[in-house]
């Protein structure tokens, strides 16, 4: 089997076999990051470009990581050393990339759909590693892998997330996917954070975090995006820390095999408390490195790998 | 049109395995600091009964890997061949200064072989590598010879033969259909 699609674009356009594809294969790179040569040639002379237009640490070392264990020849290009300073659009750029004939190239932008622009324009496979406040399909693969490996299943798990959902392309692609993968999704959040028409997706809203964390199997906590917010969406950290931040409290609500995941980088004690960060309950960690062995998977199977 | 003939039944298989056994044992004097890699899928099943054969006749236990050579295959991105999905490989041991037996269901161009070797390089530096395999079909395209065969089995390269293990398929036998 093979994926569907030359591109990564976003949870939205992989289809349920494409999601079991990339988990299952994932599942066996994780081996890889354990040995004491963490390398296998299987990607020796594949180029992959990781052009990050956004601000990125851990997508980024993640998938340069991932296809240097895979042996591919990965290059990096961020927005203040890269001609689009100099006024060059994004086009451009992506075209003069091309003529050096990259195989597969990692963007990053604050626009949204610009990934699939260039999946349009380029005959290599774009990955998209985030754009905008619309998706980051590789995060929720991760998280995906993550309560797949500690539940034993994606279908019937009750999920609940919590924070800031329209600026959040995190939750969007944990949405997407977890819907089709059959997990139920409760999202919680202040009114000013919450997209208008997201119950379409088949998810619960609740404005009170208690209702939807009750009984919940996972609880994804969602950063405050400082850097996106142009105009105040609630009174204070303060408050948004008492009205909607974890802390041990309300884990007792949860069920009692609950899981704690976070996107990362987190805000500690505005939406998580530190103590709950690493707590017993947490798998943020767990996260980062499944994120290694699923970027793994997508670069094998865009560069050709799986079953034929 | 399938022609079907059954060229190794269970006792056959068995028999294989307890001979291929004896040799190993007479050829390194014991099991010190031998282990056994079974390549994944069948060289895995025949890599556990290759441990229970040398358990009845040296009372200890070999340790047992397990080999997935597909990122080491020659032939990614190319069309045209079946390839499984990934499996994981399990080597919990060092392989430095060890003897170590690869177990494989079927040789037959040696790709798989050379693939095997590169991935265990990999894990360390083995004193020797040997090759353990229950049927060798000749079409060579490597210079790579098995130290130990089952059943020497020479075919055509329009015949398959495939290997049918009871922990797989319910079944001990081996099968040449040509097509």
């Amino acid at each position: 089997m093979k994926l569907s699609q030359k591109d990564v674009l976003g949870m939205k356009e992989m289809t349920h076999d494409d999601i079991n594809l990339v988990l299952d294969t994932a599942e066996s790179f994780k081996e890889i990051s354990t040995r004491p040569i963490k390398k296998v040639p299987t990607l020796r002379g594949k180029t992959l470009i990781n052009f990050f237009v956004e601000a990125s640490t851990r997508t980024r070392t993640s998938f340069e990581i991932a296809g240097k264990r895979l042996s591919a020849d990965t290059i990096n290009i961020s927005a203040t050393t890269s001609s689009l300073i100099k006024g060059e659009t994004l086009i451009d750029t992506a075209k003069t990339l091309e003529s050096m004939r990259p195989d597969i190239i990692v963007l990053r932008h604050s626009a949204a759909g610009s990934p699939h622009l260039l999946a349009k324009l380029l005959s290599a496979s774009i990955i998209n590693a985030g754009d905008g406040a619309h998706e980051h399909p590789t995060q929720a693969l991760l998280d995906m892998l993550t309560m797949k490996e500690r539940k034993g299943r994606l279908e019937g798990l009750k999920v609940a997330i919590v924070g800031d959902i329209s600026h959040s392309r995190v939750a969007r692609s944990n949405i997407y996917g977890l819907i089709k993968m059959g997990a139920s999704v409760a999202l919680a959040g202040p009114a000013t954070m919450m997209p208008r028409y997201v119950e379409r997706l088949g998810v619960s809203i609740h404005i009170n975090m208690e209702e939807a964390i009750a009984d919940a199997d996972v609880i994804m906590m969602l950063r405050i995006q400082m850097e996106r917010q142009d105009e105040s969406l609630f009174p204070s950290l303060r408050e948004y820390s008492h009205c909607y931040g974890l802390n041990g409290k309300r884990i007792e609500l949860a069920s009692k095999d609950v899981i704690i995941m976070h996107p990362g980088p987190i805000n500690r004690g505005v939406e998580i408390a530190p103590e709950v960060a690493y707590g017993p309950y947490s798998v943020i960690l767990d996260q980062v490195s499944n994120g290694v062995a699923v970027r793994m998977a997508l670069l094998y199977l865009l560069a050709g790998g799986g079953e034929a | 049109m399938f022609e079907k003939s059954t060229v190794m039944d269970a006792e056959g298989i068995n028999r294989s395995i307890a001979r291929i056994a004896t040799e190993i044992l007479e050829r390194n004097g014991g099991i010190d600091n031998l282990v056994i890699i079974g390549i994944r899928a069948g060289g895995v099943y025949l890599a556990h009964r290759l441990r229970e054969a040398i358990k009845r006749m040296e009372g200890a236990e070999v340790p047992v890997g397990i080999l997935d050579i597909t990122l080491y295959r020659d032939d990614i991105g190319l069309s045209g061949t079946g390839k499984p999905r990934l499996g994981t490989t399990r080597i919990p041991f060092s392989l430095d200064k060890m003897v170590v037996v690869l177990f494989d269901d079927v040789i037959f161009t040696g790709r798989t072989t050379r693939a095997a070797m590169d991935a265990l390089i990999d894990f360390g530096r083995p004193k020797r590598i040997e090759l353990a395999v229950l049927i060798d079909r000749g079409h060579r395209e490597l210079p790579i010879c098995p130290n130990y065969v089952g059943k020497s089995l020479p075919s055509a390269l329009w015949e398959r033969v495939t290997v049918y293990l009871n922990e797989e398929d319910g079944k001990d036998e081996v099968v040449i259909e040509k097509a």
